[in-house]
């Protein structure tokens, strides 16, 4: 009785716990093991190279730019959703069927395959017959080449990255804006305190715990950005688009160098890792203005 | 130091009117208490003097000056908030200093202010606290500093002691009598609790259903009430009203339309025996709830269950007795509601006999 007494939580959890180690943890430690190694998937040795792997890595070109790739998508995608998400979030946050339209509409794109999202979009930014050099034309500009060229290719991915995600932002933006209490306004406004002054010395402290989490969610999301990659630029022109996660399949499975493609995984993790424990102290720290 | 005064204000939420044409004047240097049951208007009423709230028409007019147009922050007022709204981000200092920087007071000038201010309500050791670690009777001095630091013409409160437990609120009551004592501004205080109001208010205003229903001082208000209405919402238990047709040995001569006669429930005396002047009915005591120096009794009786306040001897649960009302202490109202005075006692004729008859049966 009291054996059971005492095995029953871990026997009721094996299940939960199987499946966790089989697909979460022996992978993770799987791939750190692959990343000492050089193998082809195919070959039923899988040669020990030590930290070979890491060696070429950090040393290769192509890597170093597709880090700065990464960051520089990551840094304009999180840096525009959360500025466009805020303006729309201040606009929107109104009662009224044009408004809880507009949030419907915004909202969208969000809850749409990305899949299918890229492959529009590779419609939209046809440098021939594509909607926006057709607007762009209407306006006298000239067109652009968009993803057709090393310098507006890596920016037409961030345009998508930001219209795909832009809208879950406001929503939560908005939540976050109705939670401030009204009475604040009002005492500010017996204050004296002009627009600017409230925006910045009440709503924006306010919304900081809600800044703060988009702020981590979004880096995470956007450091793993793989679909637009692969459908709409395959990570041309000149590698100009190639990215971390885009980076990693190409090596393991089309060049099927599996050992250096784990090595940048593991780069991955500990990227995603680190921005995860910064998550994870900031939901433990979360300040509650109550 | 500034009067307050209403013209002709109507309230509209779209197509429900809240207020109508309503006219007040709340004096110089008052503490003037609006109450009523939720829903009356008053925090409405309140928030049309802020100007939080714009009202439909009429004219507002506070000190020499109409500030219909006057947007809340120039009209010179300072309004204490039920839930304190304290900016939760900054510290007690620069809650307080918010106001006076938005104003552009130099420096040297506000931390003399703030000085001075957190003297007055005890907040000299908490300044760099943030809101959230302070207690809620912290929070409240904040919230009153604050509103001082303004030295605005007219302080608006409302329902501020709301949040505060029962102890709390009973000091900051008498904190609050002597802070307007001191200061002298004319303070308006909106609460829906009867208590607070005859406590605090020297002059009250008794609203429901978005009208003024009597302006007077707590004593006139508790002794002279204008209506039923009055009558039974100030005065804690409520003014016993019955109505005349359950009294079938009362009749009045001449004077007709009275409907309702009411009695305080200090002013009826429980006793064994009948007494002369009064009128007298028999009853028999339900509940008791002894509150040390008065104890309260829900007396059946044959007119109807009456509330009874009494001082010295105790009566027991069930026990029968008489309950005797001197004629000079009843109130009667006609039948809608509105008071009817000056009546007389030669005015109407009480038959003992016959009530009494009626209560003997009913037991």
């Amino acid at each position: 009785m009291s054996l059971w007494y005492k095995l029953r939580p871990y026997v009721m959890t094996v299940p939960a716990i199987t499946v966790f180690i089989l697909f979460f943890i022996y992978p993770i430690f799987y791939m750190i093991y692959l990343s000492f190694t050089s193998w082809n998937l195919i070959s039923p040795v899988k040669k020990f190279v030590g930290w070979g792997n890491y060696v070429e890595l950090l040393s290769s070109r192509e890597f170093q730019q597709v880090i700065a790739n990464t960051i520089t998508y990551t840094f304009l995608t999180v840096l525009l959703t959360l500025i466009i998400a805020l303006v729309l979030a201040l606009w929107l946050n109104r009662k009224g069927f044009i408004y809880s339209f507009a949030q419907g509409a915004i909202f969208s794109p969000y809850i749409i395959s990305l899949v299918s999202v890229a492959l529009l979009w590779l419609w939209i930014m046809d440098p021939q017959y594509g909607l926006l050099n057709w607007v762009l034309k209407i306006f006298g500009l000239s067109p652009c080449p968009w993803l057709t060229h090393t310098d507006t290719a890596l920016i037409s991915l961030v345009i998508v990255g930001v219209w795909k995600t832009v809208g879950y932002n406001t929503l939560v933006f908005i939540a976050g804006l109705q939670n401030i209490p009204r009475d604040l306004y009002e005492a500010a406004e017996l204050d004296e305190a002009g627009r600017w002054k409230t925006f910045y010395k009440i709503t924006l402290p306010m919304l900081s715990p809600t800044v703060f989490f988009l702020l981590v969610v979004n880096i995470i999301a956007s450091f793993q950005v793989f679909d637009t990659v692969q459908i709409m630029t395959q990570g041309g022109p000149v590698n100009a688009t190639n990215m971390l996660v885009f980076y990693i399949y190409q090596y393991g499975f089309d060049f099927f160098k599996i050992g250096y493609a784990s090595a940048a995984g593991v780069f991955l993790l500990i990227i995603v890792g680190i921005m995860t424990v910064f998550h994870f102290i900031f939901l433990s720290k979360r300040v509650h203005y109550r | 130091m500034a009067r307050v005064e209403f013209k002709n204000i109507t309230k509209k939420y779209g197509q429900e009117t809240v207020i109508e044409n309503m006219n007040l004047e709340i004096k110089d240097g008052s503490f003037t208490v609006l109450v009523g049951p939720s829903g009356c208007g008053k925090s409405t009423t309140l928030r049309m003097i802020a100007g939080l709230e714009k009202h439909s028409s009429g004219e507002i007019w506070i000190g020499e000056r109409c500030v219909n147009d006057i947007p809340p922050a120039k009209r010179d007022v300072a309004m204490v908030f039920q839930n304190y709204a304290l900016y939760p981000t900054m510290n007690v200092k620069e809650n307080i200093e918010f106001g006076l920087k938005n104003k552009k007071v130099p420096k040297k000038e506000r931390k003399l202010l703030i000085n001075e201010i957190s003297e007055i309500v005890g907040l000299t050791g908490y300044l760099n606290r943030k809101p959230s670690t302070l207690s809620g009777g912290q929070r409240q001095r904040v919230a009153l500093a604050r509103a001082m630091v303004k030295k605005p013409q007219v302080f608006l409160m409302d329902e501020p002691l709301s949040n505060l437990d029962a102890k709390l609120r009973n000091q900051m009551r008498t904190e609050l009598i002597q802070l307007h004592k001191k200061l002298g501004t004319t303070f308006i205080y909106v609460t829906h609790d009867q208590v607070e109001a005859m406590s605090m208010g020297d002059e009250i205003v008794v609203m429901n259903n978005g009208q003024i229903k009597q302006t007077a001082d707590p004593v006139a208000i508790y002794d002279d009430p204008e209506d039923v209405f009055i009558a039974q919402f100030i005065g804690s238990p409520p003014m016993n009203v019955l109505e005349l047709k359950s009294i079938p040995g009362l009749n009045f001569k001449g004077k007709k339309g009275i409907a309702f006669i009411g009695f305080r429930p200090e002013k009826a005396e429980m006793s064994l025996t009948k007494k002369e002047g009064s009128i007298t009915f028999q009853g028999r005591v339900i509940t008791r709830e002894t509150l040390g120096f008065e104890t309260i009794y829900q007396v059946q009786s044959s007119l109807g269950v009456v509330m009874i306040k009494h001082f010295s001897r105790p009566f027991v649960e069930n026990e029968e007795l008489f309950v005797n009302v001197c004629y000079s202490d009843l109130y009667f109202f006609a039948e809608n509601g509105q008071r009817v005075r000056n009546i007389k006692r030669d005015e109407f004729l009480f038959e003992e006999k016959n009530l009494l008859k009626v209560a003997g049966g009913s037991f």
